[in-house]
């Protein structure tokens, strides 16, 4: 069967109504909470995970699909109205998004980056129908030593290419490692750093810890501030259509935006947020307009949306053809998988080809039902958006909490959510990156069973590691990715890296 | 946690809350190596067991710590904003406040004192008012994800009125 084959299997799973409504419901909530500001698309999908649990698989990874699109969808809003972009994905669209909305040119902003981000989910969507099942060939050769080797090139991406500082990244990558030892060791029954409490021996779960880190260490760090006043949101004034030359300055950046986010996002290693600055750069030189820049340029929304939209589809390619989550989001989401059993890779689209292609299919419409939503319910968000702030952050931690009461209403677990909490908001205060937490927590125990596997394969040899050709490329563009951006660092050039952070909260 | 002091305009002092940092971290590799080397006996014919990553994550661990404690002494590390910490022991005591209540009083009364605790973290200081909208609140939400998506919430007193 072709791809196509398979996608418009895929569509039938996903058009059955049941299926439809999942999908409304899910891109419905995903935007509700995604708008709210300061909650990033990876808060959503943590804070909105307890929702799908009592659906069977297919019905949950769908209702889960719209949550993830619905949350890129609603943080434009939010960056473009109130300046204070809830990831740092969104940090360009509020350059020129929220000069626009202050000229009164809200309307147009508005539509420009939900109409961009549809056509971008729509391509990017598309090739990650097509370009999946060649990934997933490829993936089918790989052995232990090839996927180790991927492993470690994700984690030296997203904890230490991007960022501030190479130390920082590093320590909150290992300190996710220190958390995933603990539990049961996989290969031999060993129990590891549990110290006699049973509670512990299932390891920590990754939505706890994303859950604690995410929400509460920012709810901390926001309330340390003190008070602010209120952040000002822009009216939506006039029309929201685009005129004639909106539209004729748009499409192109759409198109431009879509195919730098979308490989950006599907290559195996961190840092999808990049696609954003780059389409930035890439519209202000070629714009006719470069003096409108920093004033509200329409082409600085339409592209670095696109962008960010695509990649945000790209970087569910290697989630779902490799298991490997690149971003926080996508390690969430692959908890979002694990809790029914269900490991993405290769051959998941062997043994369960229905609920992938069902998934993908579901995105598509997804992303159709948040631009028939988007545009006209628009002045909902805005309301969503003038929430106090203590309502806003108690009901934030109150569906936090519930989150972690449904998957196992225990004291201890609530501990451990408060803990990681403060853990989290320690980091902040600090400037470490929260998100290489999360991924190492959830990618190490993969990746050491991989080490593992390799080694019993070699008999302990770890040159085995480098033998391979494949592995030792991506071995040496890991090694590479760890030790330029040191040097750069070193020599003063560090702003660029710290500008294309991985930040998303 | 000191108050801020900046690195790059003032004499480069060693920061000694990232000197705490770099104690917390070569502790929490202390720790690994203290749990794992009762596995470290156990290895397959691959030569690599239970205990060897492990180790091999509690040394890098005492190597940023190291290179935590160097950064320090420089003065790298980046300047902070000043943290005003009433708010934040409100929530967390609202967080403990929600643990220790939610078995024996249930989902709604428990959670509902963290959602007033939070407020209050936030400048809504009036507790006699945010208490009971946090508990009506959390009973919606309970008969929501209890009554409709059979999420298992604790019941308490409150709960049991209705179910």
């Amino acid at each position: 069967m072709t791809t196509f084959d398979f996608l418009l299997q895929g569509m039938l799973v996903a058009a059955q109504p049941m299926n439809l409504l999942y999908a409304l419901i899910g891109v419905t909530l995903g935007t509700a909470v995604g708008v709210l500001p300061g909650i990033g698309p990876a808060l959503t999908v943590a804070l909105l995970l307890p929702v799908t649990y009592r659906l069977d698989p297919g019905g949950s990874l769908i209702m889960f699909a719209g949550i993830y699109y619905g949350g890129m969808y609603g943080g434009s809003t939010t960056s473009i109205l109130l300046n204070t972009p809830g990831e740092s994905a969104s940090i360009v669209t509020a350059l020129e998004g929220n000069k626009m909305a202050r000229k009164g040119r809200g309307g147009p902003a508005l539509a420009t980056a939900a109409i961009g981000s549809f056509v971008a989910g729509l391509i990017a969507t598309l090739g990650l129908a097509f370009i999946a099942p060649f990934v997933v060939k490829l993936a089918l050769v790989f052995g232990p030593r090839e996927y180790f080797a991927l492993m470690v090139l994700a984690f030296v991406t997203v904890s230490s290419a991007f960022g501030d500082s190479t130390l920082r990244g590093l320590t909150s990558l290992f300190i996710g490692f220190a958390l995933a030892i603990i539990g049961i060791d996989q290969l031999t029954g060993q129990a590891r750093m549990s110290f006699g409490v049973p509670d512990l021996l299932d390891g920590i779960e990754v939505t706890t810890l994303a859950v604690a880190m995410f929400a509460i260490g920012e709810s901390l760090y926001i309330a340390a501030q003190g008070e602010q006043g209120p952040d000002k949101v822009e009216a939506v004034k006039g029309s929201v259509w685009m005129t004639a030359q909106d539209w004729a300055r748009s499409w192109k950046a759409w198109l431009r935006g879509t195919a730098i986010g979308f490989p950006i996002g599907a290559m195996p290693a961190g840092g999808a947020e990049i696609g954003t600055f780059l389409s930035y750069a890439t519209e202000k030189r070629l714009s006719k307009h470069p003096e409108e820049f920093g004033h509200g340029a329409i082409e600085g929304v339409a592209g670095p949306e696109a962008a960010n939209n695509a990649s945000a589809a790209g970087t569910l390619v290697p989630l779902l053809t490799l298991g490997l989550p690149t971003t926080a989001t996508a390690a969430i989401m692959l908890a979002g998988f694990q809790q029914y059993g269900l490991q993405p890779g290769p051959l998941l689209f062997a043994t369960n080809p229905q609920l992938v292609w069902g998934l993908i299919a579901s995105l598509l419409i997804a992303n159709f039902m948040l631009l028939v939503l988007n545009l006209p319910l628009v002045g909902l968000w805005v309301k969503l958006l003038t929430i106090p702030k203590p309502w806003l952050y108690a009901g934030i931690l109150l569906f936090a909490t519930l989150g972690t009461i449904g998957a196992n209403p225990s004291v201890f677990e609530l501990g451990m959510l408060l803990a990681f909490g403060v853990l989290g908001y320690a980091m902040r205060i600090f400037g470490y990156p929260i998100a290489p937490v999360v991924v190492g927590l959830i990618l190490g125990p993969l990746a050491e069973q991989q080490l593992r596997r390799a080694l019993a394969i070699s008999q302990g040899d770890v040159t085995v590691l480098f033998t391979s050709p494949v592995a030792a490329v991506l071995l040496v563009i890991a090694a590479a990715a760890l030790i330029v951006p040191l040097i750069l660092r070193a020599r003063g050039r560090g702003q660029v890296l710290s500008q294309l952070a991985a930040n998303e909260d | 946690m000191s108050k801020g002091n900046t690195p790059s305009t003032q004499t480069r002092r060693p920061d000694r809350a990232a000197l705490v940092i770099a104690v917390f971290l070569a502790a929490l590799a202390g720790l690994i190596f203290w749990d794992t080397s009762r596995l470290a006996q156990i290895t397959s014919y691959s030569g690599i067991g239970p205990a060897t990553i492990p180790f091999v994550i509690a040394s890098v661990l005492l190597l940023l710590a190291a290179w935590t404690v160097f950064e320090a002494l420089r003065g790298d590390f980046p300047a902070r904003e000043r943290q005003e910490f009433g708010p934040v022991i409100w929530i967390i005591g609202g967080l403990a406040a929600q643990m220790l209540t939610l078995k024996p009083l249930g989902f709604s009364i428990a959670t509902g004192l963290l959602f007033a605790a939070t407020a209050a973290g936030f400048g809504k200081r009036k507790l006699w008012f945010t208490i009971p909208i946090g508990i009506v609140l959390c009973l919606g939400v309970w008969l929501v994800f209890a009554g409709l998506l059979q999420l298992s919430l604790p019941a308490g007193p409150l709960e049991h009125l209705f179910w």
